[in-house]
């Protein structure tokens, strides 16, 4: 026996956005309903902290949650699902299974990393990391930074760190000018996107920005010193204190994929009432597709309506789903990773972070079932969430399947007793570096 | 200005403010937050509890994502263990 056990109605995992929308969505229809979340405050990336209060309708779901009965399991990973209708996490007090009915996947995505020289040096990081950090009290005023990279969290992340004081010297967009002006017709009718996007531009005025642009090196002993960016032929080498650089984003579908749901082109494959190819199992938001804040709401909403019967409520959210994802489809078009950014990755340039395997090695191979085996690559804490999307732009390789925990995981967890008081704890995927 | 708490990293007080999580502790304090396999230094990547970079030992528990956790006052943050 797990020293705690859950149940509800609905469970919905992840308390991002397209999960606060499901669970209130179905909370409102009288359904006991139950989101969990690794971390300790709901809102997922986009609506952490203090960013949340300033945005209304951030606020506004926030608030519509503590008007439901909605409970909250904070700070709890899942990690596995023992049988039918029960997931088990590892929390703050150790092993809980919760019981479902329904289930809403809402896991969010995470930021693609390109292995270049010098990207392991500390300080440099991903675009979202580095805002996450800032809003976890890391100091930014006066510090200077380069962004990078691509996709529309770049611009956002500069404003952000801009207003917050830092010393926004270059953002690089590796677009191009001509592909980022289509989209930028097309926001023409996206009202709400196009008063977005003029507002970043407001805020950005002044700032140094440059379309066609990536690093190709950061450098460095031990810390970012400076940065070299390739920028129509020549390169310019910048120095700063911090390289916020992330390549769009990657859906998270790991949980997905152990629980037998079909995985399709890297997305959760969905039906128009967000059902995935497994009963009773929903998903919404970024991991059946990266389409931004609004879609993984509108999703939301409609998976957990669809959860609690509500079928034809949820039919009235397809037109606007329907719009919201064109645009995404149009924002996949714009931020297409360039050819030439394969050529960035040096054969001396570790790709797998845990276990520091690089290019050269992993190129040895022919798939990368055969790298993991052979060089370890994609075998450490991470799990390839990582490298994988970066082994699979750079050599067209595809992850394995999931295996339980999809999370490095407690031993005392998975023995299924309370963790001890003190001591040392070791962690499975940890085992091979010890 | 918000309250201010003093946590210890690999052994030294580093004073931040309430809210700060762990990770950003040992930024400010100047420490990596681990060696890597071929002993390269790292720091944060993800920042938000998918890379496992920055794990490090905090209350004596090894391996925890410190960008997940916010200091409490007090909280003994190891990295080089």
């Amino acid at each position: 026996m797990s020293s705690l056990q859950k149940q509800f109605d609905v469970l919905v995992v992840g308390g991002g956005p397209a999960g606060i929308a499901a669970a209130i969505s179905a909370s409102e229809c009288g359904a006991r309903v139950g989101v969990v979340d690794d971390n300790f405050a709901l809102g997922g990336q986009i609506w952490r902290g203090e960013h949340a209060k300033s945005d209304s309708k951030a606020s506004a779901w926030l608030q519509r949650v503590n008007a439901t009965a909605i409970e909250f399991v904070p700070g709890v990973r899942i990690i596995d699902q023992p049988k039918a209708n029960v997931l088990r996490g590892e929390g703050p007090s150790g092993c809980i299974d919760i019981l479902y009915r329904k289930l809403i996947l809402a896991t969010g995505a995470r930021e693609r990393f390109l292995p270049f020289p010098g990207w392991t040096l500390q300080n440099v990081m991903g675009a979202g990391a580095l805002q996450a950090l800032v809003k976890g009290g890391l100091p930014i005023r006066g510090k200077r930074v380069v962004v990078a990279g691509t996709g529309p969290l770049l611009l956002a992340v500069a404003a952000y760190l801009h207003k917050a004081g830092a010393k926004v010297l270059l953002i690089c967009e590796q677009a191009s000018r001509t592909s980022l002006a289509r989209l930028g017709a097309r926001l023409l009718i996206h009202r709400g996107k196009l008063a977005q996007a003029l507002s970043l531009r407001k805020d950005l005025a002044g700032v140094r920005s440059l379309t066609g642009a990536w690093p190709i090196a950061a450098e460095g002993n031990g810390v970012l010193r400076s940065v070299v960016i390739s920028h129509r032929g020549s390169t310019e080498m910048v120095d700063c204190d911090y390289l916020a650089c992330g390549f769009h984003l990657v859906p998270n579908t790991e949980l997905a994929s152990l629980l037998g749901c079909r995985v399709q082109d890297g997305r959760v494959y969905v039906d128009h009432f967000q059902r995935t190819s497994r009963a009773n199992i929903f998903c919404a938001g970024e991991p059946t597709g990266v389409g931004g804040v609004e879609l993984a709401v509108v999703e939301g909403q409609v998976a957990g309506l669809a959860a609690v019967g509500q079928e034809d409520r949820a039919m009235k959210l397809f037109r606007p789903r329907r719009k919201l994802r064109r645009f995404a489809q149009a924002l996949d078009r714009t931020f297409a990773l360039r050819p030439e950014l394969r050529q960035v990755t040096q054969p001396q340039t570790i790709v797998c972070r845990c276990e520091d395997v690089t290019y050269k090695q992993i190129t040895q191979h022919r798939s990368w079932r055969a790298a993991k085996l052979q060089t370890r690559c994609g075998m450490g804490p991470c799990q390839g969430r990582v490298c994988g999307p970066a082994a699979e732009f750079l050599l067209g390789w595809t992850p394995d399947s999931v295996r339980p925990p999809v999370f490095p995981t407690l031993l005392s967890t998975i023995s299924e007793m309370p963790p001890p008081e003190t001591g040392v704890v070791e962690s499975v995927a940890m085992r091979g570096q010890q | 200005m918000s309250e201010q708490i003093s946590v210890l990293v690999n052994g030294a007080p580093c004073i931040v403010a309430k809210g700060t999580t762990a990770a950003v502790a040992m930024l400010i304090a100047g420490a990596e937050c681990r060696a890597s396999v071929t002993s390269e230094p790292r720091g944060p990547l993800c920042g938000m509890g998918i890379c496992f970079e920055c794990r490090a030992e905090i209350d004596g528990i090894a391996h925890r994502r410190s960008c997940q956790i916010v200091c409490e006052s007090g909280m003994e943050i190891r990295t080089d263990v």
